[in-house]
């Protein structure tokens, strides 16, 4: 067994021992779940320094015959694209559980069922990265929206069943699109491969074969899923309601992770698998993500209630990672991974510490804080803090990402760049206005008693902080890692990055 | 005039004529025995008999041929798949059938009269319903290894009849019970009417009455090619009538609902096998060379029943009504299988019915255990926080909707992968996106009903969940384990399929 394989069963035996601790010993549970995800991320980090940065191909591997008539296979490995959001998971999911230590209580069902939901998810958040064969890719892919569904549905605020079901309706659309493309990888790849086969790596011949119109389609399919996922504009509509549904800490995962699975599905399939395709509809996708960049801010300007303001920031910054990833060029794929990897620690804190100030207030309206920075200054900077990093403020990790993505959609598409550049003007204004109004001025009153971060609450924004101040400074060992493979997926789509033209001649 | 005997080989009629046994012993059973006995012995018997068919079919796995009784039947490795699913899914059926408490007393009483109420009080229980059962179970069996129009139209009659009056026995609501089974009865007569009709216009056409003849008819173009086009419309009236195919479905919704749920499990699920396994020894034998007179045609009655089932299911209240149409949109799905004409597409049917036809007889199962005073309770606003009252039951039936909506590791999403891959590799794009897009639609309704039971809170109106019986536990688990099984590890399934499923021509 490859120890991935091992990373991604841990969770779910996690699972089963916490199903073994009755569910009156809440405390015991969460601490077990404390322990195995501290315990995964552990081995996910000792993992890391085994993979050698410099290797594409995919590393780990591991391969086992799963159903051989339609050429399935469990096939897993992991390469630098895979390594870094992994990384980001697994970390983010101990943060959650210590940071949302009684998220659990007050749901439908016990806290025991909302950390099993959470240790699957967990293992399906793994599973989804490291799996190389499409058909089990998918599978992971549809079978991980039941966990969110019930988390949000059973565990989350106000229409909290409405939002579970929209989201699962969109997913699930989204997802059976997917399948009519995988059915349509399955039929040609018999028919021009010589035998049916999901196998990443040998798919990327594909391409070769197909009528550019199924290319196209099958194209269509997969980017449909994803951009739902993503979200892209206009497919967005479900994202909001769900974000502000479900608990924060569900919020955290469902937009920090699960998000980045439609993203990463862009890269891994739609732009290995169909190169052609994606030249041909880049032009449209490269507008759609500017649409959803500035849209997303627009929208985030105008909202009064502090989830959805989250929300609508990561449409936002999910028009920039979608940009990166069309441009094109090694620089923005370098910039657009490493953005999905800063975005999910930035609205992590975002939503966690939004979390925490919509417990102690009992309302998400934004108009209800004000004074925070005087009654709860710890609280006040950690929330500063986190909007500083989405609106990509110099020092921050975020900062690094948006140039990268900038600089290197300027070289391909300069209109496109030059009018995304507006969405970090308006994310100054949606990232200001709100702390303006919850933080400072005078103290709403009803707010002078709130309480400060606690030591548990501290502890657990503390990575958050250190990763985003971190990486900010020096984001050298996360670009180590997504470098090669960016120029590698870049290079493997059949593009060069353009010759830099010197302004003034020589 | 001389009078040659038939020749059959009874090893390979055996399982069928254990299950005809088996239905004889239960009618001396319920003529001769006491009645306190007459219920645990009918159980004996039918289970028995089930499971000696079973036993003595395995014997003859892999054996093939052409005339085990003359040219009547044709047992092939298609053949053993259909009688094999087709008894599985008896015999999950029958522990469900076992529950008494669904049957009415008497069923030849009026509903209402003192006959009725005396037979109540009396606590006597006729038990006809063991033997019907056997008797439809041996003409499902019989009727996918048949191999000319009269075996064929005798497996018809011999598999509808028995259902027409299964369908009427229901303890609670009577007249709607018997409502159900006259509907069923007229419009089943119509169907064998349309059936018997294209039976003679091929006749007509080949002069022959036999699969194969017809076949040699329609490769050497010799007859009349109206005839062949009459002949095969009115079949495929008769045949898809059974499937429940739009527009031939109007019968099912009213069936399902007003039959006892035992029954309509065991109806939706064996039946649909049998009728499949027919259809597709009749389209892949006989017709398979004037693939451009029924194809074509085929797609259209494909993608409209799948888009009319999950279409009007999503109106439906009544969870009965709604796994009817949500039935008929399964049979669309399957339909695309025939379309495929081809050896993936009788591999993907073959699963697809096995699979879809476990999961329906646990469905219906968990049905039949949510009830009040005046027994089951169908209407889908009752079920509401279903979840919190009873979650063993209702998660489980929450997995089998999501079987039959065909989400991953369920036996429903390897069916509708596999079915879906056989047709588009036929060429048909449109089936393809239509069996995708009706997917989501049906998505829909099945987890409207799962938000129902665990995001609602439970209305208070004496809607219980029985405890169920040992038989009922044991159908619900091997069904829900199965639908697992084949949704995470289906190669074995899959494979043997693969190596077993053909036709001999």
């Amino acid at each position: 067994m490859s120890s991935i394989t091992a990373l991604a069963l841990l969770p779910v035996l996690g699972a089963l021992l916490v199903a073994l601790v009755p569910s009156e010993n809440s405390l015991r549970i969460k601490q077990l779940a404390l322990g195995i995800t501290t315990a995964v991320a552990a081995l996910a980090i000792f993992i890391a320094t085994q993979f050698v940065t410099s290797n594409t191909d995919f590393q780990f591997t591991e391969t086992h015959e799963w159903i051989p008539a339609f050429g399935i296979n469990y096939s897993v490995g992991i390469d630098g694209l895979s390594l870094v959001l992994i990384l980001m998971s697994v970390l983010l999911v101990p943060i959650v559980v210590l940071a949302c230590w009684n998220e659990s209580e007050g749901g439908r069902w016990s806290a025991k069922v909302f950390y099993i939901l959470i240790l699957i998810l967990e293992t399906m958040m793994i599973g989804v990265f490291i799996a190389t064969d499409v058909f089990l890719f998918y599978v992971i892919f549809e079978a991980m929206l039941i966990p969110v569904y019930f988390l949000i549905g059973g565990y989350g605020s106000g229409e909290r069943a409405a939002a579970a079901v929209k989201f699962l309706i969109y997913s699930l659309f989204g997802g059976l699109l997917m399948l009519a493309s995988i059915i349509g990888i399955y039929v040609t790849s018999r028919q021009y491969l010589g035998a049916p086969t999901f196998d990443i790596t040998a798919l990327t011949e594909l391409h070769k074969f197909i009528s550019p119109t199924t290319q196209n389609l099958l194209f269509l399919g997969f980017f449909i899923a994803f951009a739902i996922k993503a979200p892209l504009w206009p497919l967005h509509t479900w994202l909001p309601d769900a974000a502000k549904a479900g608990t924060p800490g569900t919020s955290v995962l469902l937009l920090g992770v699960l998000d980045k699975v439609g993203t990463f599905g862009m890269i891994r399939f739609c732009i290995s698998l169909f190169p052609d395709a994606s030249k041909t509809f880049t032009p449209v996708i490269i507008v759609l993500a500017v649409i959803s960049i500035l849209y997303g801010a627009f929208l985030a300007i105008g909202a009064r209630d502090l989830k959805r303001l989250i929300a609508y920031t990561s449409i936002s910054h999910f028009g920039f990672i979608i940009m990166g990833i069309f441009a094109m060029t090694s620089q923005a794929q370098s910039g657009a991974i490493l953005y999905m990897f800063n975005h999910g620690f930035s609205t992590a804190a975002l939503f966690i510490v939004g979390g925490w100030m919509i417990a102690r207030r009992r309302s998400s309206t934004i108009a209800d804080f004000g004074g925070l920075q005087r009654v709860t200054p710890v609280m006040a900077w950690m929330f500063f803090i986190a909007g500083l990093s989405s609106l990509a403020l110099p020092g921050l990790s975020s900062f690094v990402s948006e140039f990268l993505v900038l600089v290197g959609t300027y070289t391909r598409y300069p209109v496109a760049a030059v009018i995304a550049t507006f969405g970090i003007v308006l994310a100054a204004l949606y990232i200001l206005i709100p702390v303006q109004k919850a933080l400072h001025g005078p103290t709403t009153p009803g707010n002078e008693e709130l309480p400060d971060l606690n030591l548990r609450e501290k502890i657990a924004i503390a990575p958050v902080v250190a990763v985003i101040i971190a990486l900010g400074i020096y984001p050298a060992p996360v670009l180590n890692i997504i470098n090669p493979i960016a120029a590698h997926i870049v290079e493997s789509a059949g593009f060069t990055d353009p010759a830099p033209t010197e302004i003034a001649g020589k | 005039m001389t009078f040659t005997a038939p020749v059959l080989e009874y090893a390979l009629l055996a399982p069928m004529l254990a299950i005809f046994g088996g239905a004889i012993i239960g009618v001396l059973v319920e003529a001769f025995l006491p009645g306190r006995l007459r219920a645990p012995a009918q159980l004996f018997v039918s289970v028995m008999a089930i499971i000696t068919s079973l036993l003595l079919l395995f014997r003859i796995k892999g054996q093939s041929s052409t005339t085990p009784a003359m040219a009547s039947l044709s047992f092939d490795g298609a053949g053993f798949l259909f009688q094999a699913s087709i008894l599985v899914i008896a015999l999950l059926s029958i522990f469900l059938i076992a529950d008494q408490d669904n049957f009415t007393a008497a069923a030849a009483t009026v509903p209402g009269s003192t006959e009725e109420r005396e037979a109540h009080q009396a606590q006597s229980q006729t038990t006809e319903v063991f033997p019907l059962t056997l008797f439809a179970v041996g003409g499902m069996m019989l009727f996918p290894v048949a191999t000319d129009l009269i075996t064929l139209f005798v497996a018809l009659e011999v598999l509808s009849l028995p259902l027409y009056l299964m369908a009427g026995l229901a303890r609670y609501r009577r007249l709607a019970s018997q409502e159900a089974a006259l509907k069923y009865f007229l419009l089943g007569a119509f169907s064998s009417a349309f059936f018997l009709f294209g039976a003679a216009f091929l006749y007509g056409y080949s002069s022959s009455l036999t699969f194969a003849g017809i076949q040699q008819a329609v490769l050497g173009n010799a007859g009349n090619d109206v005839f062949l086009l009459i002949g095969l419309a009115f079949i495929s009236v008769g045949l898809l009538f059974k499937i429940g195919a739009f527009p031939f479905h109007a019968w099912s919704p009213d069936v399902y609902q007003g039959s006892p749920t035992a029954i309509t499990a065991f109806m939706a699920a064996a039946t649909k096998v049998a009728a499949f396994g027919a259809i597709l020894r009749i389209f892949y034998v006989s017709f398979a060379n004037a693939e451009w007179q029924w194809r074509p045609a085929l797609v259209l009655i494909a993608i409209a029943t799948m888009l009319f089932g999950s279409l009007v299911a999503i109106a439906q209240r009544d969870v009965k009504r709604m796994l009817a149409y949500s039935s008929i949109a399964h049979a669309g799905f399957l339909l695309s299988g025939v379309y495929a004409l081809s050896k993936s597409g009788l591999d993907a049917s073959i699963f697809y019915l096995f699979a879809y036809g476990v999961a329906t007889v646990g469905g219906f199962a968990i049905v039949t255990l949510i009830r009040d005073s005046s027994g089951e309770v169908t209407d889908l606003n009752r079920w509401s926080g279903l979840g919190k009252r009873s979650p063993i039951v209702a998660s489980t039936f929450a997995f089998f909707l999501l079987a039959f909506a065909g989400i991953p590791l369920t036996s429903g999403f390897i069916g509708k992968f596999s079915i879906f891959s056989a047709a588009y590799e036929s060429g048909s794009l449109a089936i393809l996106i239509a069996g995708v897009l009706s997917s989501a639609i049906a998505a829909f309704f099945y987890i409207r009903v799962i938000v129902l039971m665990f995001f609602k809170d439970p209305v208070e109106d004496g809607t219980s969940v029985v405890i169920p019986s040992a038989l009922t536990t044991i159908t619900i688990t091997i069904s829900a384990l199965i639908t697992l099984i084949l949704g995470v590890f289906p190669a074995p399934l899959v494979d043997f399929i693969a190596s077993t499923a053909s036709f001999l021509r």
